[in-house]
């Protein structure tokens, strides 16, 4: 497959998980806002703020709005075109590199993907959006949902399938541990501090919600919601598809088969990471992750997951990009070698004639 | 009753003769469309639309920041060409192109038809698009123009008449297999019924040709479409094409020469190409040989390409061909090579650079088209009969000045067909046809073709450009 086509096919996959997943996240928080007993400013602030420190850029947020509340945060996440991870942003993206990997993609999934596109840019979705933002999100994750089972459906087995797998697990690991990092204070002091905030069971439902792991975690734990537990489950389950170690395994698992490499060897710099980072997850407990600081543990794994992002892209995407000069003179060193005499001679052939042509 | 009204007035009309009575070919048309009520065909209409538009068969629109893509507008109303006129066709348009690549070989080589004195040299010579530098570089099978798009209209008397030969890189042909599509999701009982040919083969065909100009008659060429980008405006034709059959769609960025020969870069590293269907311009396709700006092209692709280890369709050079002087030339290509007389003949033409017709061009521009020599898309153009005076004084000056890029035709009043107007009614609305030619191991046309028609009222233009739309064209297995 060319280079171009499998980064496209990559950041196809990623760009659709990461609207999926603010669409959730900024979903469940506009919720749970409404499960608090008292709600003044501060409180609306603090429930805000931190998602655009994970989710975007904080610098950028602030020059363009005067106050971080429900309207200017999700507005920031959701249509903002100059914010790279806004939800528009990111159907752009997917779409702009949906349509540069056309000829490897289904036209099932790429109508889908377009569909995508002109439902977030039609008026009447802007309208939708402001009047039922549920039903907005709602439909963003549907749609995210749906191109899943299209790649299930549709993609041929082998290496267009193990870039657009890559691309979801990676993001998909990188947004759990954002949205882990979003709370992370809440989770950290109900674990070590002293005393419990009232508060706490409703920030740690909003953290299962935006992972879509309530349910998945009622059923594993049966005993309620519990700081701990939520974190230990999202970054260490072994079996829920969401889950930092699992993202991590099944990436892995399709990074590894574009060699054939086993477990526990590396071929390239790409394996070595990612196996590495595999590794780390597979022998930690959540007492070590609290002795460190949830907060400095998660900054730690979303570093190593971008060194494998970088990793994989110099093994298999990556080309020197050509000096655009310095191939010309090259090509022209090459062309003045090879050149026989048979193309000197037609060249004076041809001047003998355009002169007979003047005369 | 969608006909009721309809008015041929003093036009060539494909559907209605001059006294109102429906041509045979067109009658089983008329009789399913009679069934549909307003309502019913504007729901299909719209129907129709909302699935170009879902699918993204769209093109974008130049120089409009927000990116904004249109769908190319379609008409319902199928065009229709009875089997006795299109093996009319098939004829004179495999006559036409026998000749243009026998006078491209000629050309860039012996140049037997103008020592000859057949076509004075310095049309030639001077031609923008002829590529000395190619001179005696050796194409495979000697083919130049794999891919041929004929532009085709039909004069007052229903006499069809070549208005120019595309022989570099014709677009519009993903849009006569999505049309066709598109007419069997809003009518499916129509087709069987109707005995309509179908075009569904184009994909194959093209492989089949461009398989057949591999280097060295190489078994299993890997065969990869060049295309400009994705915000080129055909960028969904160019994948579409690679999607039909199975072969890479690649940029510019995506090759590298290396010792002559032409590489893709893979995720495993880098994959030899074998022949190119490119849909870049000569001008761009090498930074080191044609402009030095090319971001789009290949540094060394011409290299390659000379060494004889990739096969560009179409060729380099066949931009000579297309030059509207030298169309003036073809029906004397034929004689000169095939000892025949053209099939379908040339629309009148005069040339800027010939003294009697300089004169005519000036005393009568206003009743005339004229057009500069190498241009397209309906630019560079004059319709003297809607022209504004000044208009007229401008092209007047512009050809004194350039008479070499200059030509003029009298105004042909294109033949008009029924269409679907914004009043919701039928209406006459003037056509042309581009009908595409394939030239491999041997001459394959698809039945069928792009129908472009003027959706303005009057309009003598069809280009999508300049508020032109398309119809589905069926070529019938009998002739009504």
């Amino acid at each position: 497959m060319l280079s171009r086509v499998a980064n496209s096919l990559f950041w196809m996959s990623r760009y659709l998980e990461r609207a999926e997943n603010v669409s959730r996240i900024v979903d469940v928080n506009l919720q749970s806002l409404l499960d608090y007993k008292t709600l003044d400013d501060k409180r609306i602030k603090e429930q805000w703020e931190p998602l655009v420190n994970t989710l975007g850029d904080d610098e950028l947020f602030r020059s363009l709005y005067k106050k971080s509340d429900s309207h200017s945060v999700t507005e920031f996440l959701t249509y903002n075109e100059e914010n790279p991870n806004s939800i528009l942003s990111c159907i752009i993206s997917a779409r702009h590199n949906a349509r540069a990997a056309r000829d490897q993609i289904a036209l099932e999934m790429w109508e889908e993907v377009n569909r995508l596109y002109l439902f977030i840019r039609s008026k009447e979705t802007k309208k939708l959006w402001q009047e039922s933002p549920y039903d907005f999100y709602r439909e963003i994750k549907q749609s995210s949902y749906k191109l899943q089972g299209l790649t299930s459906a549709t993609t041929i087995h082998g290496i267009n399938l193990e870039f657009m797998m890559m691309g979801r697990f990676l993001e998909r690991a990188d947004m759990t541990s954002r949205i882990l990092d979003v709370k992370h204070r809440t989770l950290q002091d109900a674990v070590c501090g002293p005393e419990e905030d009232n508060n706490t069971m409703i920030e740690c439902a909003a953290v299962l919600r935006s992972s879509s792991a309530y349910e998945a975690y009622q059923h594993t734990y049966v005993s309620g919601v519990a700081p701990k537990k939520v974190a230990e489950f999202l970054l260490l389950s072994d079996s829920f598809p969401r889950s930092l170690r699992f993202c991590v395994r099944t990436f892995d698992h399709f990074l590894r088969k574009m060699t054939g490499s086993d477990p526990g060897y590396f071929r390239n710099e790409a394996e070595k990471l990612s196996g590495r980072l595999l590794a780390e997850l597979n022998y930690t407990t959540m007492n070590e992750v609290f002795a460190m600081g949830l907060h400095e543990y998660l900054d730690h794994v979303q570093l190593k997951l971008s060194d494998v992002g970088v990793a994989i892209f110099e093994t298999y995407i990556f080309y020197q990009q050509t000096d655009l000069a310095k191939e010309i003179e090259y090509q022209k060193q090459q062309q003045s070698q090879s050149q026989s005499q048979s193309q000197s001679q037609s060249q004076s052939q041809h001047q003998t004639q355009r002169q007979k042509q003047q005369q | 009753m969608l006909f009721s009204k309809y008015q041929a007035e003093e036009f060539f009309d494909e559907m209605f003769t001059a006294e109102g009575q429906v041509r045979p070919h067109y009658k089983s048309l008329q009789n399913r469309f009679d069934q549909l009520g307003v309502n019913e065909f504007d729901q299909k209409r719209q129907a129709v639309d909302l699935s170009f538009m879902r699918m993204g068969v769209t093109f974008t629109v130049y120089g409009d920041s927000e990116g904004t893509e249109r769908i190319f507008p379609f008409d319902l109303v199928p065009r229709i060409i009875p089997n006795k006129e299109w093996e009319y066709l098939q004829r004179g348009l495999e006559q036409r192109i026998t000749a243009l690549n026998m006078f491209l070989h000629d050309i860039y080589h012996e140049q037997r038809i103008l020592k000859e004195g057949i076509i004075p040299a310095s049309y030639v010579l001077t031609a923008k698009h002829f590529r000395p530098e190619f001179m005696n570089c050796k194409v495979m099978r000697d083919i130049y123009i794999h891919i041929c798009g004929t532009d085709l209209i039909r004069d007052d008397k229903g006499q069809y008449l070549v208005l120019e030969d595309n022989g570099r890189c014709p677009s519009g042909v993903s849009y006569v297999l999505e049309n066709r599509q598109a007419m069997r999701r809003a009518f499916p009982n129509l087709f069987e019924r109707a005995g309509v040919r179908p075009v569904d083969n184009y994909a194959s065909d093209l492989l089949n040709t461009l398989r057949y100009v591999a280097p060295n008659g190489k078994d299993n060429p890997t065969i990869a479409v060049l295309t400009p980008g994705i915000y080129n405006s055909a960028y969904f034709e160019h994948t579409f094409l690679a999607k039909e059959m199975g072969v890479h769609i690649v940029e510019g960025g995506d090759l590298v020469v290396r010792d002559s020969k032409v590489f893709m870069r893979t995720t495993k590293g880098l994959e030899q190409v074998d022949v190119i269907y490119r849909r870049i311009d000569d001008d761009f396709l090498d930074p080191c040989v044609f402009r030095p700006d090319s971001a789009l092209g290949i540094p060394g692709l011409v290299n390659a390409y000379r060494a004889g280890n990739v096969s560009l369709a179409n060729a380099i050079g066949t931009g000579v061909a297309d030059d509207k002087v030298m169309y003036y030339f073809v029906p004397r290509m034929i004689k000169f090579y095939l000892g025949q007389d053209p099939i379908i003949p040339n629309v009148p033409t005069y040339l800027a650079t010939e003294k009697e017709d300089l004169k005519y061009m000036l005393e009568n521009t206003a009743k005339l088209v004229v057009k500069a020599a190498n241009e397209a898309g309906g630019y560079g153009m004059l319709i003297g009969p809607k022209a504004t005076a000044a208009e007229v004084k401008d092209f007047q000056a512009r050809i004194k000045a350039e008479p070499r890029n200059y030509i003029a035709q009298p105004t042909i009043s294109l033949s008009r067909h029924p269409t679907y107007s914004d009043l919701s009614q039928m209406e006459g609305r003037h056509i042309d046809f581009r009908p595409y030619i394939l030239y491999g191991d041997k001459i394959r046309i698809m039945p069928g073709g792009l129908t472009r028609v003027a959706l303005k009222k009057g309009s003598l233009v069809v280009n999508s450009s300049q508020g032109g739309g398309s119809k589905d064209t069926w070529v019938l297995y009998g002739d009504e």
